[in-house]
Formats: structure tokens, C-alpha cells, sequence
């Protein structure tokens, strides 16, 4: 199960990845799906962050949520993800040794 | 060296050092969650090594745990690569290889391509002399940093306690938020898609509580981006607007 998952998102990663290259500058797609396809990353970042968020720690869902708004403050200033993920983790760490976990 | 040239590819290497030093702690975050998740030592690897998509890789992770099927996977981590397919697009058009037979271009699109993520995308992008040495460099020295962040990750991951180890879960959403958020100071159309993803995979959750998290997040992500395409400003531009997808 979990080596033909790992076949099938290898393919499933690869392709899209290759075929435009290998495609080169013969590749066209049509506006109205480039304009649909631009916004996937957003939509995926939003459903993949929310509502999982809430689920990082059993029964404690405003610990992800308080590390989440962490990252949120740290990231409209930093320039890459490095450093707001390393406070997430803290944050997360020490509210649950705060709350006794 | 043939078609490459050493000079651009250190050139790349020096570029691709920040986009490391980022990987590696997060491929290490998702070794640690894969062996809690039940993958092996070498499962883990094998997921960096062939398939080395991070959001997808952590997504998997979170579908695994709830009990998705292979399949189900599968689809979820094709839609969420399909920006990559953007991003290539984009490259294939800025990074001229050769063509024809003999040419040795076939090798270098499944070779660089590989190597396209969400970070080595931006920063080949933002690069004034993109060469294919140049991305070759980029990607060579992202590539060995998750790899090898993952191996480290899931070697010691008996050696991290576990409330740390459950801390490193916020690591993922953590990055997400990190990633997204430039993107919505640049587009409010952004924002919106995003919010609205949230709010149909929340929603889909609450009223479909047998439907698997990936279809959920298909669900979301077609949904969310056609009301984006319907109610987005007309001059947004497509490929440069997806350069801060996950990696």
C-alpha cells in the first residue's frame, strides 16, 4: 500500500513537472485555464491549512491556531519560510508544556 | 562538461544554499511525522528521494493518518502538483534547451524538471542568467537538502521527544501560512481563493464527515480557484502568480 502510493505520487509529480520542458516553447494553453490553474496553489494552501490546523495536537486545537498566527505575524515580514516555521515549533512546543501535555 | 558550464553551476549551488537551509529542517520535520505515521526508515527516503514534493509528501502523511486509500492519494497529490506544471510551463519558456535528436535536451527536461519546486522555481525565476547549468546547480543543492534532511529526520526520530516531535507538526502549516501570505499582499484575489478553499474544505468536513480529506481538498482547490478566475482582476498574470505555491 504505502510502496504503490509512493510509485503513484512519483509519476503523479514527475510528469507535470517534465512535460512542459520537454514540450519546450510549442506549448499553448488556453487563457481561460491558465487563469483557472493560477489560483490552485491558493486555494490548495487554503484548504490544506485550514481546518487541519486544528488538529496538530489532540484536543488542544487553539495550540495550532496560536502557532499558526505566530507564523502569520513572523511571515508578513520575513522573506522566506525558515524562520517563522522554527517559532511555530517553539510556540507549539512550549504551550504544550505550558498546559501540561 | 558538454553543454554545461561550471562557472554557472556554482553560481547556482551559492543560490540555492537559503533554499537548503530551509529544507533541510523541514525534511527533517517530515521524517520525524512519517515514522510516527508508520513509514519506514527507508519508506521515508524513498518518498524524498523519488517523489521530493513537500506539500505533497506532508499531505500524504496527513491522509495516511486519516485513513485515505492509495488512490485517493494519489489524485490529492496530482492536483496539488498541478502549479508545478505551471511553473514548468513558465521555465520552458525562460530556459532554452536543446532540441532534436542527439541533442542530449530530453535528458536535461527530465533531469531539470525533477528538480522544479515550488522555492527553486522562484529563485530560478527572480535569477537575471538563468542557464540550465545555473538550475542545475539550484536544484542539486535542494534536492540533496531534503533528501538528506529526511533521512535524518526519520533516523532519529526515536531520539525527539514527543512533545517536540508534535510541536514539528505545525511545521507544515507553518510553512503554508509563511508561503501564502506574500501572495495575498500581492493579490487580494489571492486571499480570497484561499479563504474560500478553507472555508469549502471546512465546510465539506462538518457536512461530509465519510468523504476522505483528499477529495476534500480537490473539492476545494477546483472550486475555490474557478470563483478566483470569475471574481479575480482581469491582469492578473497567470505562471508569475504561482511562484509562492508550497514546495
Amino acid at each position: 500500500m504505502i510502496w504503490a502510493m509512493i510509485a503513484g505520487m512519483c509519476l503523479v509529480t514527475f510528469l507535470p513537472r517534465v512535460i512542459p520542458l520537454i514540450l519546450g516553447r510549442d506549448l499553448v494553453l488556453p487563457g481561460w485555464i491558465r487563469r483557472w490553474l493560477s489560483f490552485f496553489p491558493y486555494a490548495a494552501l487554503g484548504s490544506l491549512i485550514f481546518p487541519g490546523i486544528l488538529s496538530i495536537i489532540d484536543g488542544k486545537p487553539w495550540i495550532g491556531l496560536a502557532a499558526g498566527a505566530c507564523a502569520a505575524l513572523l511571515a508578513l515580514k520575513a522573506r522566506n519560510a525558515i524562520f517563522p516555521v522554527l517559532v511555530a515549533i517553539a510556540v507549539a512546543v512550549a504551550l504544550q508544556l505550558l498546559t501540561g501535555a | 562538461m558538454g553543454v554545461w558550464a561550471k562557472s554557472d553551476i556554482f553560481r547556482g549551488i551559492r543560490a540555492g544554499i537559503p533554499v537548503a537551509v530551509g529544507y533541510v529542517p523541514m525534511a527533517m520535520a517530515f521524517g520525524v511525522l512519517s515514522t510516527h505515521t508508520g513509514l519506514s526508515f527507508l519508506q521515508a527516503g524513498a518518498m524524498s528521494f523519488f517523489v521530493y514534493a513537500g506539500a505533497s509528501q506532508f499531505a500524504s502523511l496527513g491522509l495516511l493518518a486519516g485513513g485515505a486509500s492509495a488512490l485517493a492519494i494519489v489524485l490529492a497529490t496530482l492536483v496539488l502538483n498541478f502549479r508545478h506544471f505551471l511553473m514548468s510551463v513558465s521555465l520552458a519558456h525562460r530556459l532554452p534547451l536543446p532540441r532534436g535528436k542527439g541533442s542530449g535536451g530530453l535528458g536535461m527536461a527530465l533531469g531539470l524538471g525533477f528538480g522544479i519546486t515550488d522555492e527553486t522555481f522562484v529563485v530560478a525565476s527572480l535569477d537575471g542568467g538563468l542557464t540550465p547549468s545555473f538550475f542545475l546547480g539550484l536544484a542539486l543543492t535542494a534536492y540533496l537538502a531534503w533528501f538528506s534532511g529526511t533521512l535524518i529526520g526519520a533516523g532519529f526520530s526515536s531520539l525527539i521527544p514527543p512533545v517536540i516531535s508534535r510541536g514539528m507538526g505545525i511545521a507544515l502549516y507553518a510553512m503554508f501560512i509563511a508561503i501564502l501570505l506574500p501572495g495575498v499582499k500581492k493579490s487580494w484575489a489571492n486571499g480570497v481563493v484561499a479563504a474560500a478553499g478553507a472555508l469549502i474544505a471546512w465546510g465539506a468536513s462538518l457536512l461530509l464527515p465519510g468523504l476522505p480529506s483528499g477529495w476534500r481538498i480537490v473539492i476545494a482547490i477546483l472550486v475555490a480557484s474557478a470563483l478566483g478566475a470569475v471574481v479575480g482582476p482581469a491582469d492578473k498574470t497567470e505562471v508569475s502568480a504561482s511562484r509562492e505555491g508550497a514546495s
